[in-house]
């Protein structure tokens, strides 16, 4: 499934023209963060606000590797993966006793307080920021290899090998015991799982994720600085999951797509509209939060789940209907 | 007749709770609803108070169509539910669970009066009046809610399950003072319970309900002699 | 006397925090949600202000003004949004995220539709008061007339409400229909108006809180102004620093909020600004989970 997904991705990326190359990028760093989002809040229940300032700690560690040490560009990555995880357990850990809106409270604070110690510390670049460069495509791709397939590809590759790791942790037993420990967390603990220590892995894997997006996300943009996570980023992510359907990872594509494609749309709709400049800059902000309150509203399991739930209500009654033929 | 269900149907979901279920209670009479566990007792109850809407059928009382009305306008029509289990809220005082009862008839007057004849009724409530109600006993809890349902000046008392939970004494104590209240205020009353023989002795009608139907009516005493009854809810 | 200015400036913050912060526990109060949208009202109030005074040229019409346009469009919110969140979107493991995530986009949509509407510079209102700082002994104090108002404006909300819902009928309405709203309806009380009510107080609380916190800076605000953003923080923290159930929780936390990001700005170091209330807020959620006035029942949404 995945290989093939890799495949199809290969073929699009000598067809298309380089800015949807570059938004295919985007969308696969997208992906994995949300897919982050899905793990830590559609599975262990926890809701973070802060995942932006996740990413920022994968961001900082790999370019602050980089430049200081020119690490091999996968060794940052690892290295983006490790801090942002430690962030998380030391945040889940703390996290672990809070529930609902005190938790999102917290995160919130870190998502607004975070970005802003780079500020502190010239080894992070300050407002200005860090260069993140990850080179030149390797020679044995051919000289028309171009920067933006070599990110998509790398992004791309990333979030096939992230979403085969994601799926597979939420088929195991630690899937389940995040489901259990959702749902009632007192009958879990009954049924004997360490409930704390389940939610202090969630919170880490799923960091370690978001720093991997991180990471990414400043390859794509060549540079890292607080600017580039800002709150609108955490909410960003919450609304793609909560698009794609924030129980299933099926349907991780859309609210990625979705996300990158709504400035675009948003820009036609407005310029269509002849409207003013202040409609236009905040046409995507505002198509975007409203978006999450209808979709929450209306359609709260995500797209992917009401389609299942849909079809197994078509097929109950047709078994009971066939029931009733039979007297 | 003041109470009048006709082919009352409520849906829990998917399941048929309470399956066309029909009966009157007169004016100022005490009826007992008893049944098994899972019986439909409860959700008929609030079905007649508003809390759950009807799939299908008719309430009247004394005279106006009810079927469906919100709790907060049944309480204007003087209609009184106790729920079973926690009907008291623990974070309030005595004074301020039974004030609560009173307070949709803005008249602090009336108010007074009100507090005054349940502190009469129940002198326990007296005693604690500006404790928090977490404090209260079982039975202390059971009196407080049936007061603060007599603080609205209701006409129709529905109450459920007051039992629960409670001492053998107790329970003699509240049955007592739920049969003197129907008498003395001239109430008319459903009374749900599990503890089917205490419920039959102190009430004048007695209504079986099974798989949320009903199985039989009769007058309480017919009942409590009635072999079928005593060998299913009465124990001998 | 550097002590006392820093004492000072924290009381001032901290009093501005504790008004977002009764807006979010009169929230809470009434209807056991965490409403992330009431740092927008407050900037949406602050923006019917703004029309107000640049009509009518006066801060003392543009408060009521601002606090009741905050009430109604609070109570607009509830009417609407709150109570198709309860038909649509209340089981399922959705459930005890939806409000929060409704609330947040909530926070987005007002902020765009700010934008549009009134663009994206900084708009100003003049503080009405001085807000220069008395003089001691020839030394000026960081306390002005202004900040002097900001706490009696606190002081009074904060009495006023609480003899609301300790003494009055209404307050008790509130109260059950918060605690136990089944039970509240089976007492008579309309528990959906009630809960719309609360939502108006809050709304009202926090316009208070958008202009004082306007007027006790350099008058500037605008929707990306990092003061609302701030706002929304540090008002959440001091509600649950206080525990969420208490408008004297609220008050207090608050003030303790200030004082104590105050006082690491000045001797620990300035930049820590952004960071600070999140560090506080983990240290006092570890040492009092229940927040200082709050009950111990486990922090349960």
């Amino acid at each position: 499934m995945f290989i093939l997904g890799g495949v199809v991705l290969y073929f699009l990326s000598g067809v298309v023209d380089e800015l949807r190359v570059y938004q295919g990028a985007t969308i696969a760093v997208y992906v994995i963060a949300i897919a982050s989002i899905i793990l830590l809040t559609g599975y262990s229940g926890q809701v973070s606000l802060g995942h932006g300032a996740l990413m920022a700690v994968g961001a900082y560690a790999a370019a602050v590797l980089r430049i200081e040490f020119n690490l091999p560009i996968i060794l940052c990555f690892v290295a983006a993966v490790l801090a942002a995880a430690i962030g998380g357990a030391l945040l889940g850990a703390a996290a672990a006793r809070l529930s609902g809106p005190y938790l999102a409270g917290t995160t919130l604070a870190l998502a607004i307080g975070l970005p802003s110690l780079a500020n502190q510390f010239a080894v992070l670049g300050g407002e200005q920021g860090l260069l993140f460069d990850v080179g030149f495509p390797p020679l044995a791709l051919g000289e028309e290899f171009t920067q933006y397939k070599w990110f998509f590809w790398i992004a791309a590759l990333a979030a096939l090998i992230s979403m085969w790791v994601i799926r597979n942790l939420l088929n195991s037993a630690y899937g389940r015991a995040w489901r259990a420990g959702r749902g009632n967390e007192v009958a879990a603990q009954l049924a004997g799982i360490n409930t704390a220590r389940s939610k202090v892995l969630a919170f880490t894997i799923s960091a370690g994720i978001a720093g991997l997006a991180g990471a990414l996300l400043a390859m794509t943009i060549g540079t890292v600085s607080p600017s580039a996570f800002p709150l609108a980023l955490s909410f960003s992510l919450l609304t793609g999951a909560v698009l794609s359907g924030i129980t299933t990872l099926g349907g991780v594509i859309i609210g990625a797509v979705v996300l990158v494609a709504i400035p675009e749309i948003a820009d036609v709709v407005a310029h269509r509209l002849g409207s003013s400049e202040s409609v236009t800059t905040n046409l995507p902000g505002l198509i975007v939060s409203g978006l999450l309150i209808l979709t929450v509203l209306f359609v709260p399991n995500g797209p992917v789940e009401q389609h299942r739930a849909r079809k197994a209500k078509h097929a109950a009654q047709h078994t009971s209907s066939k029931k009733k033929d039979k007297h | 007749m003041s109470l009048n269900v006709s082919n009352l149907t409520v849906h829990h979901g998917a399941i048929c709770a309470v399956n066309q279920v029909s009966l009157a209670v007169p004016t100022g009479k005490l009826a007992a609803i008893i049944g098994a566990n899972g019986a439909g007792k409860t959700t008929l109850l609030r079905a007649l108070s508003g809390l759950n809407k009807p799939t299908s059928g008719v309430v009247n009382w004394m005279g106006q169509t009810i079927t469906g009305v919100k709790p907060e306008k049944l309480v204007r029509l003087g209609i009184s539910h106790v729920s079973e289990g926690k009907s008291v809220i623990p974070e309030l005082t005595v004074k301020e669970n039974l004030e609560l009862g009173a307070i949709w008839r803005k008249n602090s007057k009336e108010m007074k009066e009100s507090l005054d004849q349940v502190v009469t009724i129940f002198p326990r409530l007296g005693e604690r009046i500006s404790q928090r109600s977490d404090t209260l006993s079982g039975g202390e809890r059971q009196m407080l809610a049936i007061g603060r349902a007599i603080m609205s000046k209701p006409k129709l008392l529905l109450l459920d399950e007051p039992s629960l939970g409670l001492a053998p004494l107790v329970v003699e104590q509240i049955f007592q003072t739920i049969r003197d209240l129907t008498t003395e205020m001239r109430l008319t009353v459903l009374l749900v319970e599990q503890n089917a023989m205490g419920a039959l002795k102190i009430a004048d009608l007695g209504i079986v309900l099974n798989l949320g139907k009903v199985v039989a009516v009769n007058h309480a005493q017919a009942l409590i002699e009635d072999p079928a009854v005593r060998a299913a809810y009465l124990g001998y | 006397m550097q002590l006392l200015n820093t004492l000072l400036i924290g009381i001032t913050a901290g009093s501005i925090y504790a008004l977002m912060a009764i807006a979010f526990v009169l929230v809470w109060r009434s209807t056991r949600v965490v409403n992330f949208a009431q740092a927008g009202m407050a900037l949406l109030s602050t923006y019917f202000g703004y029309e107000a005074v640049s009509r009518i040229g006066s801060f003392w019409v543009a408060l009521p003004v601002a606090m009741i346009g905050g009430a109604l469009f609070a109570a607009l919110v509830e009417l609407i949004l709150m109570r198709l969140l309860v038909k649509h979107a209340s089981s399922g493991p959705i459930a005890g995220v939806a409000p929060i995530i409704a609330t947040l986009g909530l926070l987005g949509v007002i902020r765009s539709v700010i934008s549009m509407i009134w663009g994206g510079q900084d708009l100003r209102i003049v503080a009405p008061i001085s807000n220069n700082g008395f003089t001691i002994n020839g030394s000026t104090l960081v306390f002005s007339p202004l900040k002097l108002l900001v706490l009696v404006v606190v002081a009074v909300l904060l009495i006023l409400l609480t003899i609301l819902f300790q003494k009055t009928n209404l307050g008790l309405a509130l109260r059950a229909s918060a605690h136990a709203p089944e039970i509240a309806r089976l007492s008579g009380v309309r528990v959906d108006s009630v809960r719309t009510l609360g939502w108006a107080l809050a709304g009202a609380a926090g316009a208070v809180a958008g202009l004082f916190q306007t007027v006790n800076g350099n008058g500037n605000f605008s929707p990306d102004a990092i003061d609302f953003s701030l706002l929304l923080v540090s008002g959440f923290i001091a509600a649950v620093i206080g525990g969420l159930d208490s408008l004297l929780g609220a008050v207090l936390g608050g003030l303790f909020l200030g004082v104590t990001i105050s006082f690491v700005l000045m001797y620990i170091s300035s930049g820590l600004f952004f960071i600070a209330p999140f560090i506080i807020l983990l240290i006092v959620l570890f040492i009092r989970p229940q927040g200082i006035i709050g009950v111990k029942a486990g922090r349960r949404a």
